[in-house]
Protein backbone atom coordinates (compact mmCIF):
# COMPACT_ATOMS: atom_id res chain seq x y z
CA UNK A 1 0.00 0.00 0.00
CA UNK A 2 1.25 3.75 -0.76
CA UNK A 3 0.84 5.55 2.42
CA UNK A 4 1.78 9.06 0.65
CA UNK A 5 -1.34 8.34 -1.12
CA UNK A 6 -3.33 8.51 1.86
CA UNK A 7 -4.97 11.40 3.48
CA UNK A 8 -5.59 12.43 6.95
CA UNK A 9 -9.55 11.97 7.48
CA UNK A 10 -9.77 9.78 4.52
CA UNK A 11 -12.69 7.41 4.85
CA UNK A 12 -11.36 3.69 4.44
CA UNK A 13 -14.76 1.94 4.78
CA UNK A 14 -17.89 1.09 6.73
CA UNK A 15 -20.04 -1.30 7.77
CA UNK A 16 -23.67 -1.73 9.24
CA UNK A 17 -23.68 -4.77 11.77
CA UNK A 18 -27.10 -6.07 12.89
CA UNK A 19 -26.56 -7.33 16.86
CA UNK A 20 -29.27 -9.91 17.32
CA UNK A 21 -29.98 -12.07 20.13
CA UNK A 22 -28.66 -14.67 17.86
CA UNK A 23 -25.01 -13.22 17.86
CA UNK A 24 -24.87 -12.73 21.66
CA UNK A 25 -25.12 -15.91 22.24
CA UNK A 26 -22.62 -16.95 19.51
CA UNK A 27 -20.60 -14.15 21.07
CA UNK A 28 -21.13 -15.58 24.39
CA UNK A 29 -20.02 -18.88 23.68
CA UNK A 30 -16.87 -18.32 21.33
CA UNK A 31 -15.59 -15.80 24.01
CA UNK A 32 -16.16 -17.86 26.87
CA UNK A 33 -18.04 -14.72 28.74
CA UNK A 34 -20.88 -16.07 30.22
CA UNK A 35 -22.59 -12.62 32.20
CA UNK A 36 -26.18 -13.14 31.89
CA UNK A 37 -26.58 -9.53 31.30
CA UNK A 38 -26.32 -10.46 27.93
CA UNK A 39 -29.12 -13.50 27.20
CA UNK A 40 -31.48 -12.89 30.14
CA UNK A 41 -33.81 -9.88 30.36
CA UNK A 42 -34.86 -10.59 33.89
CA UNK A 43 -31.20 -10.70 35.26
CA UNK A 44 -30.44 -7.57 33.18
CA UNK A 45 -33.33 -5.81 34.42
CA UNK A 46 -32.33 -6.85 38.59
CA UNK A 47 -29.15 -5.66 38.26
CA UNK A 48 -30.58 -1.94 37.02
CA UNK A 49 -30.40 -2.56 33.07
CA UNK A 50 -32.76 -1.71 30.48
CA UNK A 51 -32.45 -5.12 29.37
CA UNK A 52 -30.18 -7.48 27.80
CA UNK A 53 -27.25 -5.66 26.16
CA UNK A 54 -24.50 -6.83 23.72
CA UNK A 55 -20.98 -7.37 25.27
CA UNK A 56 -19.08 -4.24 24.57
CA UNK A 57 -16.45 -6.88 23.27
CA UNK A 58 -18.59 -7.82 20.85
CA UNK A 59 -19.03 -4.52 19.59
CA UNK A 60 -14.98 -3.65 19.50
CA UNK A 61 -14.57 -6.83 17.98
CA UNK A 62 -17.05 -6.10 14.87
CA UNK A 63 -15.58 -2.42 14.41
CA UNK A 64 -12.44 -3.17 13.98
CA UNK A 65 -13.59 -5.38 10.87
CA UNK A 66 -13.93 -1.85 9.02
CA UNK A 67 -9.98 -1.46 9.35
CA UNK A 68 -9.50 -5.37 9.08
CA UNK A 69 -11.38 -5.40 5.79
CA UNK A 70 -9.80 -2.41 4.28
CA UNK A 71 -6.06 -4.00 5.28
CA UNK A 72 -7.39 -7.44 3.50
CA UNK A 73 -4.97 -8.91 7.19
CA UNK A 74 -6.55 -8.96 10.66
CA UNK A 75 -2.46 -9.67 11.85
CA UNK A 76 -1.30 -6.35 10.60
CA UNK A 77 -3.51 -5.00 13.50
CA UNK A 78 -0.55 -4.01 16.55
CA UNK A 79 -2.51 -1.70 18.72
CA UNK A 80 -6.40 -1.28 18.84
CA UNK A 81 -8.11 0.41 22.02
CA UNK A 82 -11.31 1.80 22.59
CA UNK A 83 -13.99 2.82 25.41
CA UNK A 84 -17.34 1.70 25.98
CA UNK A 85 -19.20 4.83 26.28
CA UNK A 86 -22.88 3.40 26.14
CA UNK A 87 -24.23 -0.03 26.02
CA UNK A 88 -26.04 -1.12 22.73
CA UNK A 89 -29.17 -3.24 24.00
CA UNK A 90 -30.55 -5.57 21.91
CA UNK A 91 -34.20 -6.27 21.53
CA UNK A 92 -35.85 -9.82 21.27
CA UNK A 93 -36.80 -9.69 18.19
CA UNK A 94 -35.05 -7.58 15.34
CA UNK A 95 -31.87 -6.33 16.14
CA UNK A 96 -29.87 -3.82 16.76
CA UNK A 97 -27.87 -1.82 14.13
CA UNK A 98 -24.39 -0.63 14.47
CA UNK A 99 -22.55 1.61 12.13
CA UNK A 100 -18.98 1.54 12.33
CA UNK A 101 -16.98 4.14 10.00
CA UNK A 102 -13.67 4.14 10.01
CA UNK A 103 -11.15 6.88 8.95
CA UNK A 104 -7.50 7.74 8.64
CA UNK A 105 -6.56 9.52 11.97
CA UNK A 106 -2.99 9.53 11.46
CA UNK A 107 -0.13 8.13 9.03
CA UNK A 108 3.61 7.52 10.14
CA UNK A 109 6.09 7.10 7.44
CA UNK A 110 9.21 6.62 9.14
CA UNK A 111 7.45 3.60 10.77
CA UNK A 112 4.89 2.52 8.19
CA UNK A 113 1.75 2.46 10.48
CA UNK A 114 -1.40 4.20 10.53
CA UNK A 115 -3.76 4.62 12.82
CA UNK A 116 -7.64 4.31 12.06
CA UNK A 117 -10.31 6.43 13.89
CA UNK A 118 -13.32 4.29 14.27
CA UNK A 119 -16.53 5.68 15.35
CA UNK A 120 -19.55 3.25 16.22
CA UNK A 121 -22.89 4.21 17.16
CA UNK A 122 -26.03 2.61 17.51
CA UNK A 123 -30.02 4.70 17.27
CA UNK A 124 -27.53 7.70 16.17
CA UNK A 125 -25.70 7.65 19.93
CA UNK A 126 -21.98 7.07 20.14
CA UNK A 127 -21.23 3.65 21.27
CA UNK A 128 -17.66 3.42 21.49
CA UNK A 129 -15.15 6.23 22.05
CA UNK A 130 -11.33 6.50 21.05
CA UNK A 131 -11.76 3.87 19.49
CA UNK A 132 -8.23 3.96 17.52
CA UNK A 133 -6.77 0.83 15.43
CA UNK A 134 -3.01 1.22 14.88
CA UNK A 135 -1.63 -0.58 11.50
CA UNK A 136 1.55 -2.06 10.48
CA UNK A 137 2.00 -1.99 6.89
CA UNK B 1 -15.23 -0.88 46.94
CA UNK B 2 -12.15 -2.80 45.36
CA UNK B 3 -9.51 -2.99 47.83
CA UNK B 4 -6.95 -0.25 47.12
CA UNK B 5 -3.86 -2.65 48.37
CA UNK B 6 -4.14 -5.02 45.57
CA UNK B 7 -2.73 -2.49 43.01
CA UNK B 8 0.44 -3.99 41.82
CA UNK B 9 -0.46 -7.74 42.75
CA UNK B 10 -0.09 -9.92 40.40
CA UNK B 11 -1.55 -13.61 39.85
CA UNK B 12 0.38 -17.44 39.18
CA UNK B 13 0.66 -17.78 35.31
CA UNK B 14 -2.56 -19.62 33.79
CA UNK B 15 -2.37 -23.06 32.43
CA UNK B 16 -1.39 -23.54 28.81
CA UNK B 17 -4.44 -22.76 26.52
CA UNK B 18 -3.77 -24.80 23.04
CA UNK B 19 -5.24 -21.91 20.14
CA UNK B 20 -7.46 -24.32 17.82
CA UNK B 21 -8.36 -23.96 14.21
CA UNK B 22 -11.79 -24.26 14.93
CA UNK B 23 -11.90 -21.75 17.47
CA UNK B 24 -10.68 -19.27 15.50
CA UNK B 25 -13.25 -19.86 13.08
CA UNK B 26 -15.97 -19.63 15.76
CA UNK B 27 -14.53 -16.40 17.32
CA UNK B 28 -13.83 -14.81 13.94
CA UNK B 29 -18.05 -15.71 13.20
CA UNK B 30 -19.01 -14.09 15.96
CA UNK B 31 -17.33 -10.88 15.81
CA UNK B 32 -18.28 -10.50 11.79
CA UNK B 33 -14.92 -11.33 10.58
CA UNK B 34 -14.81 -11.89 6.61
CA UNK B 35 -10.97 -11.59 6.78
CA UNK B 36 -10.17 -14.91 4.92
CA UNK B 37 -7.06 -15.22 6.90
CA UNK B 38 -9.11 -15.91 10.06
CA UNK B 39 -11.12 -19.16 7.92
CA UNK B 40 -9.18 -20.35 5.66
CA UNK B 41 -5.46 -21.87 6.10
CA UNK B 42 -4.16 -21.61 2.38
CA UNK B 43 -5.18 -17.95 2.97
CA UNK B 44 -3.34 -17.15 6.47
CA UNK B 45 -0.29 -19.43 4.65
CA UNK B 46 -0.47 -17.63 1.78
CA UNK B 47 -0.11 -14.09 3.75
CA UNK B 48 2.87 -15.18 5.01
CA UNK B 49 1.78 -17.46 8.42
CA UNK B 50 2.22 -21.01 9.75
CA UNK B 51 -2.12 -21.39 10.16
CA UNK B 52 -5.15 -19.38 10.59
CA UNK B 53 -4.58 -15.84 11.83
CA UNK B 54 -6.70 -15.18 15.25
CA UNK B 55 -8.84 -11.84 14.89
CA UNK B 56 -7.03 -8.59 16.55
CA UNK B 57 -10.09 -8.86 19.90
CA UNK B 58 -8.98 -12.85 20.37
CA UNK B 59 -6.25 -12.50 22.95
CA UNK B 60 -9.96 -11.72 25.13
CA UNK B 61 -10.41 -15.16 25.62
CA UNK B 62 -6.98 -15.68 27.85
CA UNK B 63 -7.84 -12.18 29.61
CA UNK B 64 -11.21 -13.53 30.20
CA UNK B 65 -9.67 -16.56 31.84
CA UNK B 66 -7.01 -14.73 33.57
CA UNK B 67 -9.79 -12.36 35.09
CA UNK B 68 -11.22 -14.67 36.82
CA UNK B 69 -8.66 -15.17 39.13
CA UNK B 70 -8.79 -11.37 40.44
CA UNK B 71 -12.54 -11.89 40.52
CA UNK B 72 -12.16 -15.26 42.63
CA UNK B 73 -9.69 -13.22 45.46
CA UNK B 74 -11.45 -12.16 48.31
CA UNK B 75 -8.76 -9.83 49.28
CA UNK B 76 -9.05 -7.71 45.87
CA UNK B 77 -13.43 -7.89 46.80
CA UNK B 78 -15.07 -6.97 43.44
CA UNK B 79 -18.23 -7.32 43.36
CA UNK B 80 -18.94 -8.71 39.43
CA UNK B 81 -22.41 -8.06 39.45
CA UNK B 82 -21.53 -4.38 39.62
CA UNK B 83 -19.09 -4.66 37.15
CA UNK B 84 -19.03 -2.67 33.77
CA UNK B 85 -16.44 -2.78 30.98
CA UNK B 86 -14.82 0.72 30.71
CA UNK B 87 -11.97 0.94 28.25
CA UNK B 88 -10.15 -2.13 26.56
CA UNK B 89 -6.60 -2.27 24.84
CA UNK B 90 -4.60 -4.50 23.13
CA UNK B 91 -1.09 -4.04 22.23
CA UNK B 92 0.30 -7.08 20.04
CA UNK B 93 3.45 -7.90 19.27
CA UNK B 94 2.66 -10.85 16.64
CA UNK B 95 -1.12 -12.07 16.09
CA UNK B 96 -1.97 -15.14 17.32
CA UNK B 97 -2.20 -18.34 14.99
CA UNK B 98 -3.59 -21.89 15.14
CA UNK B 99 -1.02 -24.22 17.47
CA UNK B 100 -0.06 -21.33 19.57
CA UNK B 101 0.16 -22.54 23.43
CA UNK B 102 -0.23 -19.57 25.44
CA UNK B 103 -0.31 -18.88 29.09
CA UNK B 104 -0.62 -15.31 30.77
CA UNK B 105 0.33 -13.37 33.85
CA UNK B 106 -2.51 -11.11 35.20
CA UNK B 107 -1.49 -7.75 37.36
CA UNK B 108 -3.62 -4.82 38.94
CA UNK B 109 -2.34 -2.20 37.28
CA UNK B 110 -4.30 0.62 39.01
CA UNK B 111 -7.00 0.66 41.38
CA UNK B 112 -8.53 4.00 41.75
CA UNK B 113 -12.02 5.80 43.05
CA UNK B 114 -14.44 8.00 41.89
CA UNK B 115 -17.21 8.80 44.21
CA UNK B 116 -19.22 5.85 44.88
CA UNK B 117 -17.13 4.15 41.85
CA UNK B 118 -14.03 2.34 41.46
CA UNK B 119 -11.95 2.16 38.75
CA UNK B 120 -9.52 -0.93 38.20
CA UNK B 121 -6.59 -1.32 35.34
CA UNK B 122 -5.89 -5.11 34.89
CA UNK B 123 -2.63 -6.06 32.44
CA UNK B 124 -2.67 -9.50 31.08
CA UNK B 125 0.16 -10.43 29.52
CA UNK B 126 -0.04 -13.22 27.11
CA UNK B 127 3.17 -15.36 26.39
CA UNK B 128 3.80 -18.29 23.67
CA UNK B 129 5.42 -21.21 24.60
CA UNK B 130 8.79 -19.65 24.23
CA UNK B 131 8.07 -17.45 26.53
CA UNK B 132 8.32 -14.15 24.24
CA UNK B 133 5.38 -11.87 25.24
CA UNK B 134 3.12 -11.43 22.36
CA UNK B 135 0.47 -9.49 23.72
CA UNK B 136 -0.49 -7.11 26.15
CA UNK B 137 -4.38 -6.94 27.10
CA UNK B 138 -5.04 -3.92 29.47
CA UNK B 139 -8.76 -4.16 30.94
CA UNK B 140 -10.33 -1.18 32.99
CA UNK B 141 -13.11 -2.10 34.48
CA UNK B 142 -15.59 0.16 36.73
CA UNK B 143 -17.05 -1.37 39.87
CA UNK B 144 -20.59 0.74 41.00
CA UNK B 145 -21.11 1.68 44.41
CA UNK B 146 -24.00 1.16 46.15
CA UNK B 147 -27.07 3.66 45.82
Amino acid sequence: MNLEALALGQEVGSRIFSFTRDSLVKYAGASGDFNPIHYRDDFAKSVGLEGVLAHGMLTMGAAVQVAVDWLGDSGKVIDYGVRFTKPVYVPLEGSAEVTVIGKIGAIDLENRTVRVDLTASCAEVAVLGKAQAVVKL
Amino acid sequence: MVNPNVQGKSYPETAVYLVGREKIREFAKAVFSSNPVNHDVFAAQAAGYTDLVAPPTFPVVIQEQSLQQALADKEADIDFSRVVHGDQRFITNRPIVAGDELTSVLTVALVKSLGAHSMVTFNTEIFDKNKSLICTAISTLVVRGEE
